[in-house]
């Protein structure tokens, strides 16, 4: 049961071939068997799912189901959960029972999916590697010894480890696309907007969007169905119609014209990535795709730009974490400055410092012109790229991550090193638009992703791309030895 | 840019984050590195570029003024670190 996708899950059970409690007894007995060693949960919530899946069942009886009603599913730990922990992976937050449930969190029980637990991640989503975490690091499926990508880490390895069949993820600069590739797996960060963002633990509200983790472009496709749409506690959610995900999958791609950025393709891209993600690109010319070289001139500058817009929107963010209202206190506070000072100093772990620091001196008098005003300033430079590509170019693609997974240790006391894991999927974040990673090959034991960009509001065409891919290969269907 | 011990503790006074003074040296290095890297930033020249603040060209929705949250005060503050008769505790401000 646990090798089907969400798509076969959902027919399996209208058809009655097994019923949500059953379902989701089979994917809470893996996590038990499976998750002590790759550490992907943070909270497992047993008993709400078991009761969920009995009122899925009921409602699946009673015809009152919806597509998804009865699919057990996981939500990374950065979305509310009314009544259950919710951490973001930080022991700021390790106290904190959410009062209210995310939108996100809302459209799935409405949608009767069943939650069986949330998922690790780097701490406030801030980590490439799932390393900052509060509650150890996460361990990827296809190589214990490699990291699974960050910050949806978690999210990641219960998808490709078969412990959940889908999960939620959030990607801030690459936090749903890095981990899907280093996991093996398919995730699509939608264009800004498209999602609400009501109850999702902000990191850097102008990047932050929320997206689909699973293991086809199909499985994203009725994920996001129910994800999408218009929320007015979002002041930033986009009143625009949600078409139906999955009923152009299948259209043809023969006259889809591909921009392969050269700047993707230089210093930096590991050789085997950049001929798995080649590979990839040839079987689209065999679908009738036409591929141009183009440029995204900007591309060096997004790295340097993002380390400026995110630590300054985060230390603005992180500000309302101060031992007042909710989260962890220090013992006996000397006074108001000290309890502010020493709550947040015992409850953010080292890479939340840093990040929250660098905001801070970005954003401090005399020193906002320099960092912030020209961050901004590039900020449209790498979008204007993207303008100019699009009117060239249906999709872009190109390399997800420059490597393959690394191993765990290895970039932890070196942030820039880090920061570089990301360097092909922090633009998309900074302009807003929407990307995708579909599994396209393996170095060794450890799975490469091809990133597929797309133009605003473009999801349907992103999911069509990677699923005429997915029909015609199969390294979506591949799964970890251990874990199969 | 090379920040000093002084530079970091003034950016975590104003973050009002608690650094032991063991860690200073490290985040000093640390910061110092990051601010190395968002440097690369100046090899372009911006002037005249509109700054861009957000992702999409959207007016910000406006509403009308009228009450839409229910009182959910004992619901939102069961899980604060301190409260009596419905208010947050903290240490003493005013002498």
């Amino acid at each position: 049961m646990h090798n089907k996708t969400i798509a076969e899950l959902a027919t399996g059970l209208r058809a009655g071939d097994f019923t949500s409690e059953e379902l989701t007894r089979a994917f809470l007995e893996r996590i038990k068997a499976h998750d002590g060693q790759l550490n992907s949960f943070i909270t497992v919530t047993e008993e709400l799912a078991l009761a969920q899946a009995r009122e899925a069942d009921r409602r699946l009886a009673a015809g009152e189901a919806g597509p998804l009603t009865g699919v057990p599913l996981a939500h990374k730990d950065i979305f509310c959960t009314d009544g259950v922990r919710t951490s973001c992976a930080s022991k700021m937050l390790d106290p904190f029972i959410a009062p209210y449930d995310a939108a996100v969190v809302q459209r799935f029980k409405e949608a009767g999916v069943v939650m069986l637990g949330k998922t690790n991640m780097d701490e406030f989503a801030m980590g490439s590697s799932n390393e900052t975490s509060f509650y150890g690091p996460v361990r990827n499926p296809w190589d214990v010894e490699a990291v699974p990508g960050g910050s949806s880490g978690g999210s990641a390895v219960t998808v490709a480890a078969r412990l959940a069949p889908g999960a939620t993820g959030t990607d801030t600069g690459g936090s749903i696309r890095q981990p899907a590739a280093l996991c093996g797996i398919t995730g699509l960060k939608p264009t800004y907007g498209r999602v609400s963002r009501y109850g999702m633990i902000a990191f850097a509200s102008s990047l932050d969007q929320a997206g689909p983790m699973a293991r086809s472009a199909e499985d994203c496709a009725l994920m996001l169905g129910v994800m999408a749409g218009f929320d007015e506690r979002d002041s930033t959610c986009v009143e625009r119609e949600v078409p139906d995900y999955t009923a152009g999958l299948g259209n043809d791609i023969s006259r889809l014209r591909i921009g392969l950025p050269k700047e993707y393709f230089g210093e930096g891209l590991e050789p085997e990535v950049a001929k798995a993600v080649e590979i990839a690109v040839e079987e689209y010319k065999k679908l009738g795709a036409e591929v141009v070289e183009i440029s995204l001139p900007n591309t060096n500058l997004a790295v340097p730009t993002y380390y400026v817009v995110a630590p300054a929107e985060c230390s603005s963010n992180l500000s309302r974490m101060d031992g007042v209202r909710f989260g962890h206190r220090c013992a006996d506070p000397k006074n108001l400055e000290d309890l502010y000072k020493r709550s947040r100093g015992e409850g953010f772990g080292p890479e939340v410092k840093r990040r929250i620091m660098v905001g801070t001196y970005a954003l401090s008098s005399g020193y906002y012109d320099a960092y912030y005003l020209k961050a901004q300033q590039l900020r449209q430079l790498i979008s204007d790229d993207f303008k100019k590509a699009f009117e060239q170019v249906d999709v872009i693609m190109g390399p997800t991550a420059p490597t393959p997974a690394f191993n765990l240790g290895e970039k932890s006391d070196d942030p820039v090193a880090m920061y570089l894991a990301d360097i092909y999927t922090i633009a998309v974040n900074l302009a807003g638009l929407p990307g995708m990673s579909v599994p396209c090959g393996f170095v060794g034991k450890r799975p490469v992703g091809l990133q597929i960009i797309g133009n605003y509001f473009d999801e349907a065409r992103l999911l069509n791309v990677a699923h005429r891919y997915q029909m015609a290969t199969d390294w979506h269907q591949r799964a970890p030895a251990d874990f199969a | 840019m090379a920040l000093d011990k002084s530079d970091v503790e003034n950016i975590a006074h104003l973050a009002r984050l608690a650094i032991s003074e063991a860690d200073i040296p490290v985040y000093a290095e640390n910061l110092s590195t990051i601010l190395n890297l968002v440097e690369e930033m100046n090899a372009v020249d911006t002037s005249g570029v509109p700054p861009m603040a957000h992702p999409l060209e959207m007016a910000q929705r406006l509403r009308e003024d009228v009450i839409t949250e229910q009182d959910q005060r004992e619901h939102f503050q069961q899980h604060a670190p301190a409260v009596e008769n419905g208010l947050f505790l903290v240490p003493k401000v005013i002498e």
